[in-house]
């Protein structure tokens, strides 16, 4: 955690500011983490497939788990160009844990056109609200929320 | 060199069973098929397709071992993309089981989509296989222009 009580990515390697490089090459996925009211933001860069699904399960449950009491997950996916059923299986996964460990919600940003297709023929659109903007997206939340 | 009959153009791709493979071969294979009428949303669709077969090869085939995966993509006369991806693995004991959605012999990772997304972004898929003997799978795309001018 950061100061001004923001979580960031480790092993800053990629930016200073926070990257955290998972891998490099052909596939990778670059994420950022940081929190806002009750919720984590999670912002993804590159694709989300067999050998960067894993280590984007890894980071959110160390985020959520260093972040604390936070209840709900933003993913910032339009940085994501590709993702297919390992990357859907990653999300799917989260969204169960948040839901049962901390009665939490999550809310996809800003996917591209193929991702959502691809997120749309899973299912996972009944389970993941979709927002434009963060600002939208943390009214969602705020929205949805019984004690607010 | 003669192509075989009915094959205008053809590549072969071949590399170990891991997961840093997968994004190099539905890159490849978009690249190759780019040379159709493809629009960016029918790519998107192949390289999907392809992520889930690579992909179901690096998981499934050769267990805790590395063995090798074969991408073959041609492009017929007809203007079709065939895409075939094998290995020489374990193979599947019964295929149609293996293809029906939601079933996966690793729950929790890929929600058993694998031949879902494949069978949803491709005309054609034809799955071969038997234990011991390896999977072939093979896919067929014919840009959707194509089939209008048709």
């Amino acid at each position: 955690m950061t100061a001004d009580g923001s979580a960031t990515g480790r092993n800053c390697g990629y930016n200073p500011e926070s990257f955290t490089p998972v891998s490099r090459g052909c596939s990778y996925v670059q994420m950022e983490a940081r929190r806002m009211a009750d919720s984590l933001i999670v912002r993804l860069e590159g694709e989300l497939d067999l050998h960067t699904a894993d280590a984007f399960r890894a980071f959110v449950r160390a985020e959520m788990e260093a972040a604390g009491r936070v209840r709900n997950l933003i993913l910032d996916l339009r940085g994501v160009p590709f993702i297919d059923s390992s990357g859907i299986g990653a999300i799917l996964g989260r969204c169960r844990e948040i839901r049962e460990e901390r009665a939490g919600r999550v809310v996809a940003l800003g996917p591209r056109r193929p991702v959502r297709r691809v997120m749309e023929m899973a299912g996972l659109l009944r389970l993941v609200d979709v927002a434009e903007t963060q600002r939208e997206a943390l009214a969602l939340l705020k929205e949805g929320d019984p004690v607010s | 060199m003669t192509l075989p009959e009915g094959i205008q153009n053809q590549v072969t791709l071949e590399f170990p069973s891991k997961p840093e493979n997968v994004a190099f071969a539905r890159t490849a294979v978009a690249v190759f098929a780019s040379q159709l009428d493809f629009t960016m949303d029918e790519l998107d669709e192949i390289k999907v397709a392809v992520s889930e077969a690579v992909s179901n090869a690096v998981i499934h085939a050769y267990g805790q071992e590395t063995g090798m995966v074969r991408v073959e993509a041609a492009i017929t006369t007809r203007g079709e993309l065939v895409l075939r991806v094998s290995d020489a693995g374990r193979g599947i004991e019964d295929v149609d089981t293996a293809r029906q959605a939601q079933w996966t012999s690793r729950p929790e990772e890929r929600m058993g989509l694998g031949f879902t997304f494949m069978e949803q972004y491709m005309d054609h898929v034809d799955v071969e296989s038997a234990p011991g003997a390896g999977t072939r799978v093979t896919m067929r795309k014919t840009p959707a222009q194509a089939r209008i001018a048709h």
